[in-house]
């Protein structure tokens, strides 16, 4: 099994720490991981991605042009990601914000109202979370208690106690994922 | 239980320094290498080993405090980028005619000038030709993973001081930034002030009555004598070459193509070998790990078995040269590079071998990827 994703959108949603925190869940369960983040002169507000390989062999490259499952969080990353899902691959997307929806038709696009589940929690921080849940539903590769050894490795020892509303956000997550169109 | 970390390339090296008996960092910050001086500067490595780590006031100062450092006999490094590597190069030709040791780190970005802050590969020529006047080498090695990042720290060490020579660890941005897995060894204790004397009777302790004065210079304004000084250095690069020459071999033994690359364009490369493999293409990649010296005897047995090397460097073509005097002129070589901070991507480099040496040169050309 190997899992090629990429994660984009804003800097400041925490693409670059979802990556992250998926990254240390799957070195937790005994993986092969990879983090290649996009860094640039960007901070808040700027375009950040990031690249991560979950497998069970030793990665060959970090860095990819052609992905398993995309996950897009603004339009700009939309506009240049879309097109580089394999095809029968993956697309999970936050329709908050974007103007131009996924028109591909061989691939399985899903989408998960993360901005506006956290604007309704009133907990802004556990976007990123949310939509982690959605990918983990979709491609369940790392189990429960792996994804709480990956946030308590991943979370400085300041932040361990909003570890549980980050696991209660990535539960809410896989039931907020909606199918938006399937391959047959 | 193993010690198992998440770590970026540029953190790995700064904990393999630490581990490896480090006495002093000095350098300066740059992207994209500021975390090896981030990281040492949290780490707390006065109290941990001893290690001072010091941000110094240039690129320039840095370089000469490793020579200062080098020179006592201590275990001392700096590490930069591109346009900061450039500003070294002075010292570190003197510290080639005194044979003084030391490890340097280029996290190498796009130039030339200030260029870019991504990944690239167009220092390769300033690092194994000598970036700095006279005839001199440096040991370089090539990491391609985040573990070889944290490896070639206590490695680069040993050869520095096992040869008395500068050894640079040439990485890359994407390198230097990316995150794996790494396995941290036990941590080796740093040299005794007594040890040193010991160990090192060309450094420069202190005189005792039993010895004469040990002078660290590169002048000698006699020629002859200076000639001499060259000879004998030129002895220790081809005793080098001959003796420290590393390399992986990734599916070479059927193969009928071979990619030549290092660094991160090596692991581009590995996945182009696996795709090309799926399509029933035997193509294989020889990664020189060590650049200076380089694997040139490999490549000349390797050019007696395929049909044609495809060297992929981000650069306008610099390791090639390399490629082609090694095998020169048994098989074709061709040279394909992005520049200016693009790195390729795994089917675009696999295209690009295809067109080279399998497909007729009539059908469709290759597009380069786009990002």
């Amino acid at each position: 099994m190997t899992e090629e994703i990429i994660i984009a959108g804003f800097g400041g949603q925490g693409v670059l720490s979802m990556g992250k925190i998926l990254a240390y869940s799957g070195m937790m369960q005994d993986k092969e991981v990879s983090w290649f983040p996009s860094y640039g002169p960007e901070m808040r507000g700027g375009t950040a991605n990031v690249t991560v390989i979950i497998s069970d062999e030793r990665i060959s490259s970090p860095i990819l042009n052609k992905f398993d499952t995309a996950i897009i969080l603004n339009q700009q990353s939309m506009d240049k990601f879309e097109g580089t899902v394999k095809p029968g691959g993956v697309l999970i997307y936050d329709p908050n914000g974007i103007v131009r929806h996924p028109e591909r038709t061989d691939i399985n696009i899903y989408t998960i109202d993360a901005a506006d589940e956290a604007a309704r929690l009133g907990l802004k921080k556990v976007f990123n979370m949310l939509v982690l849940g959605a990918f983990l539903k979709l491609k369940p590769l790392i189990e429960p208690e792996y994804m709480h050894k990956g946030l308590e490795k991943s979370l400085p020892l300041r932040h361990h106690n909003t570890i549980p509303e980050n696991e209660k956000a990535i539960a809410r997550g896989m039931e907020l994922v909606m199918p938006k169109h399937l391959l047959n | 239980m193993k010690d198992i970390r998440l770590m970026k390339g540029n953190e790995a090296i700064a904990e393999g320094v630490i581990r490896a008996g480090c006495d002093g960092y000095f350098g300066y910050p740059i992207t994209p290498q500021s975390e090896v001086l981030e990281y040492l500067s949290a780490a707390n490595t006065k109290q941990r080993t001893g290690m001072i780590v010091l941000q110094a006031e240039s690129e320039i100062a840095s370089i000469h405090m490793v020579y200062g450092g080098a020179a006592a006999g201590k275990r001392v490094m700096t590490s930069s980028s591109s346009p900061g590597i450039s500003l070294m190069q002075e010292g570190i030709s003197f510290m080639a005619g005194t044979e003084l040791p030391c490890l340097l780190l280029n996290v190498v970005r796009g130039g030339p000038g200030l260029g870019t802050i991504q990944p690239s590969q167009s220092d390769y020529f300033q690092a194994v030709k000598g970036g700095g006047h006279g005839d001199y080498k440096m040991i370089v090695l090539a990491p391609a993973s985040v573990q070889e990042m944290y490896d070639f720290a206590k490695l680069g060490f040993d050869l520095a001081f096992k040869h008395r020579i500068q050894v640079m660890v040439l990485s890359d941005g994407a390198i230097g930034q990316m995150m794996e897995k790494v396995e941290l060894d036990e941590e080796i204790p740093r040299l005794t002030d007594a040890e040193i004397v010991k160990k090192y009777p060309w450094a420069t302790t202190g005189k005792t009555p039993d010895r004469e004065r040990n002078i660290i210079t590169s002048l000698d304004l006699n020629p002859v004598k200076q000639e001499i000084i060259n000879i004998n250095l030129q002895k220790k690069f081809k005793h080098i070459q001959e003796t420290e020459v590393r390399f992986e071999r990734i599916m070479c033994d059927d193969a009928e193509y071979l990619f030549v690359a290092y660094g991160s364009s090596a692991r581009v490369c590995q996945k182009a070998v696996m795709l090309g493999r799926a399509k029933g293409i035997k193509v294989g990649l020889l990664r020189p790990i060590t650049l200076f010296p380089f694997p040139s005897i490999e490549l000349a047995k390797l050019a007696k078995q395929v049909k044609g090397m495809q060297a992929i460097e981000m650069s306008a073509g610099q390791m090639v040269e390399d490629v082609r005097l090694a095998v020169n002129g048994a098989v074709p070589v061709e040279h394909y590079g992005r520049l200016g901070g693009i790195i390729p991507a795994p089917d675009e480099v696999l295209n690009v071998l295809e067109q080279n040496f399998i497909i007729s040169k009539k059908e469709k050309k290759y597009e380069p990827a786009t990002y």
